[in-house]
């Protein structure tokens, strides 16, 4: 039964991303006074791709064939280790959120040589940004979660959240600390305004879309799916470990069906969030990448010595 | 932002009395350097003033003029037969100097103005290209316009050319451009285009970079070359200005009156003054909608969308209305020789009148909501400075050199009717940046805006066009309007029977297309979209 489950929260997270993709345009749209796409584009988008023939330039090799089925896997594993509408699954349970960021680095490893494995400009460029980028982000990401870690004694999500939510409504400042490091660690690692630009047509300017730009046909649908599936957990992330407030404990009908309305009203209302950034602010300077995740950085550092000299104690 | 607010009180109108003081000096000079110069009368040609120069004297003239400090404006030859015309046009103080020599067609063989005037590499290139006129002392000889389209020893502007060319079954690709190359360890070459991700014109633009950091652009433009100067042989006046329409698209209506203007000076046909009120306001509303269009487009290459749908709304509203009245969106084949094509009933002169309150209303609010946002204006400025110096050396013309100092605007400081009953205030910043590229562009809507309603207001009664009459053969005509990107040059020379036997439109892109090479060095590679559109020079309008 708990692997049912385990296994219903995964296809709920491959199925659901596309709609959260799709519910961020819509307010977008609106945000900027457009006439909005409908909700199910994204799934109508990636029904056309996989209906599509790739084309695959000369002098690919196997890597670039395999990178998108790897990048597809590698994110929903991760996403079977973020408890969606219910914790103590035993998916949740096999692995921590170390695994969960060694995930998405396989997943970037793979698109990253993927980008340089044709060889164009473009794609080598986008590479080299990504890294630049993920070596800044992913010690923010990992110093955020250790600040939770100390907190709740655990690196496993299912055990942190059931920490949080016995303890109650405290007001931590590590907690406040992580948290506005994680949420711009998101948005970095998912390529979001201000950090990158997921809508650009300007080649010079791209960063995943660089990488990924000799994909299509299937290809081109099951990266696009992944980079939906990955915002989706960190939406998630962020959602269940602050707000982990409606999500099933036990396994009950009613218990299961109110988280996962919880969830699914939490994801829309940081939609909101996300759009309203992404809309009142312009794209930043590439060289400013460092400052803005030497910030994020910073905080975690804050919130976990905050963690230290206030919380520990008690 | 603020220093916005006086920009107007910075640039005194340069007298518009006592033109062309400086004329005589300057031939003295020369001619005390030892070069054969003369003036020659040239009634159609005026405003300009025409002086021969002997052909070997060519690089000297550039050289004493760039020393008097005129600027370049652009060079053109002709085919007449036994000997082809080589026609400079130089500026100083909103007068203009056409400076020509002849060389024997069949080695024409001149000295380069590119040492004195960079401006002048590649319209030299570009005459190279199409006329076989070797220029001597270059030191870039590689080809511009041609690609692989027509064979080196070809040159499709002589007159023994035929229109149709003699084009290859399949143009072989033009592989082996010799690009400036860079070497060492950490430089890597970016090339970028002529195919791009988005919806834009072909260009290739190669990049030399470290890091992020660009070390070289270089442009590799004429993948646009429509043969314009070609085709216009043998036309109609008519038919000339719907050609003249169609040199950039965005350009429409400054192209068709640059072109009707250097048609109707060749013939001597005066325009009635409603037609001329209707030609500026129909430049008036292009500059409002081109300059909204590209506000958005830098917006948008910045990732501020909101911005970029704002001004792409209000553009939109304004091609519509530009419909409604005109019957065609972008204003084409609204002006014809002998005046314009469409009146403007009264009602909507009323209607525009409400129309263009509106907008400035709309656009105070969103010009303040660009200016308070940090994080576009973080991008914005410093981004892609264009120095006073290099501006002027490379002679930029419109927002881009109004931007850098360079505050001239044919409007004021060589008016012609209507403006020259009008007040134009241009604005002028020294920054070079892309932030003062927007807002120099800002002030000019602002001042368009308020030149559309005065338009308007002192709309004069009476016909919107005269018959045309044919000028003799060998007429010729000189037109400059400042469209929205800048000074407009057309030459037009008419043979037999009213047909037009040469014709060569100047685009301020030519002049300022090789300022962005040198605005971007320093600069980042990803920062290059947005300057870029900060310049937005039409390759149309450059390939001709």
């Amino acid at each position: 039964m708990a692997w049912l489950l385990a296994i219903l929260e995964t296809l709920l997270f491959i199925g659901g991303a596309p709609l959260l993709a799709g519910w961020i345009k819509w307010l977008k749209c609106h945000l900027q006074n457009r006439k909005a796409p409908s909700l199910l584009q994204p799934y109508r988008n990636l029904f056309k791709l996989f209906g599509k023939q790739p084309v695959i330039a000369q002098h690919a090799s196997w890597l670039f064939d395999a990178a998108p089925y790897v990048v597809f896997a590698a994110t929903v594993l991760a996403a079977t280790i973020v408890p969606l509408i219910a914790v103590h699954l035993p998916a949740s349970a096999m692995a921590d959120v170390i695994v969960l960021v060694g995930f998405f680095a396989l997943a970037r490893f793979f698109l990253v040589l993927a980008g340089m494995d044709i060889g164009t400009a473009f794609g080598g460029m986008g590479s080299s940004r990504e890294m630049t980028i993920s070596s800044l982000a992913e010690p923010a990401m990992l110093m955020a979660v250790f600040t939770l870690a100390m907190s709740a004694s655990t690196t496993n999500l299912s055990t942190a959240i059931d920490f949080i939510l016995d303890n109650g409504l405290v007001l931590r400042p590590s907690f406040i600390f992580a948290l506005v490091a994680l949420a711009m660690v998101a948005v970095a690692e998912n390529g979001r305004i201000p950090v990158d630009n997921p809508a650009t047509h300007l080649e010079l300017t791209m960063i995943h879309e660089a990488m990924i730009l000799e994909y299509s046909g299937r290809w081109l649908a099951l990266i696009e799916w992944a980079g939906q599936i990955r915002l989706m957990v960190y939406a998630v992330l962020i959602a269940n470990i602050f707000f982990p407030w409606g999500i099933a404990e036990t396994s009950h009908f009613e218990a299961l069906a109110f988280g996962g309305l919880a969830i699914f009203l939490k994801l829309a209302l940081l939609a909101v969030a996300l759009a309203v950034s992404e809309t009142v602010i312009a794209k930043m300077r590439v060289f400013r990448y460092q400052e803005y995740l030497g910030f994020a950085y910073l905080l975690s550092l804050l919130g976990m010595l905050s963690h230290i000299i206030l919380e520990a104690g008690s | 932002m603020k220093n916005a607010l006086n920009a107007n009180a910075l640039p005194q109108p340069i007298h518009t009395d006592g033109r062309f003081r400086w004329l005589g000096e300057f031939l003295d000079e020369l001619q005390k350097r030892g070069a054969t110069v003369e003036e020659r009368p040239a009634v159609t040609l005026a405003p300009a003033r025409l002086v021969h120069a002997a052909r070997e004297d060519w690089g000297r003239c550039a050289q004493t003029a760039s020393l008097n400090g005129c600027r370049w404006a652009g060079v053109w030859a002709e085919d007449r037969g036994d000997t082809l015309l080589l026609t400079a046009c130089l500026e100083k103080r909103g007068d203009y100097l056409l400076l020509r020599t002849s060389l024997p067609a069949e080695a024409p063989e001149v000295p380069s103005q590119t040492s004195y005037y960079p401006a002048a590499d590649r319209p030299e290139r570009h005459t190279r290209d199409l006329f076989g006129v070797h220029f001597t002392g270059r030191i870039d000889t590689r080809r511009w316009l041609r690609h692989q389209a027509w064979r080196e020893e070809q040159y499709p502007l002589q007159k023994s050319f035929p229109v149709m060319g003699t084009p290859p079954a399949e143009t072989a690709p033009d592989v082996d451009y010799p690009f400036l190359h860079a070497h060492g360890k950490s430089v890597y070459e970016i090339p970028v285009g002529p195919v791009h991700a988005g919806i834009i014109e072909p260009g290739h633009f190669r990049f030399q970079a470290v890091g992020e950091t660009v070390l070289n652009l270089e442009e590799r433009l004429g993948y646009v070359h429509k043969g314009i100067e070609k085709i216009a042989e043998g036309r109609t006046a008519d038919g000339l200005a719907r050609l003249a329409g169609r040199v950039s698209g965005d350009t429409t209506v400054a192209h068709a009156w640059a072109a009707c203007m250097a048609m109707e000076r060749a013939a001597g046909v005066e325009i009635p003054s409603r037609a001329l009120a209707l030609r500026a306001l129909f430049a008036e509303r292009e500059r409002i909608v081109n300059h909204l269009w590209d506000i958005g487009g830098v917006c948008n290459d910045v990732a501020f969308t909101f911005a970029y749908q704002q001004f792409g709304r209000l553009r939109e509203l304004w091609l519509r209305n530009n419909g409604r009245w005109f019957g065609h969106r972008l204003l084409m084949d609204c002006v014809v020789p002998g005046g314009v094509a469409t009146d403007i009933a009264a009602e909507a002169a009323s209607e525009m009148l409400k129309e263009a309150g509106a907008l400035r209303g709309e656009l105070e609010e969103l010009f303040g909501i660009l200016e308070n946002n940090g994080s576009l204006q973080d991008r914005l400025v410093t981004a892609g400075a264009l120095t006073p110096q290099v501006a002027l050396a490379l002679g930029c013309l419109g927002y881009v050199g109004r931007a850098s100092g360079i505050a001239y605007d044919l409007r004021r400081d060589a008016p012609y009717a209507p403006y020259d009953k009008l007040t134009v205030s241009v604005p002028c910043l020294v920054q070079g940046d892309v932030a003062a590229r927007v807002k120099v562009r800002v002030e000019e809507i602002r001042v368009a805006i308020d030149l559309l309603e005065r338009l308007l207001i002192d709309l004069p009664q009476g016909a919107i066009r005269v018959p045309w009459t044919a000028p003799a053969p060998g007429a010729e005509g000189l037109g400059l309007v400042e469209g929205w990107r800048g000074e407009i040059l057309s030459f037009v020379r008419f043979a037999e029977s009213g047909r037009i036997d040469r014709y060569y439109p100047r685009d301020p892109s030519v002049m300022n297309w090789p300022a962005l090479e040198k605005l971007i060095l320093n600069n980042i590679v990803p920062d290059f979209p947005v300057c870029n559109k900060s310049i937005n020079g039409s390759y149309s309008g450059h390939d001709l």
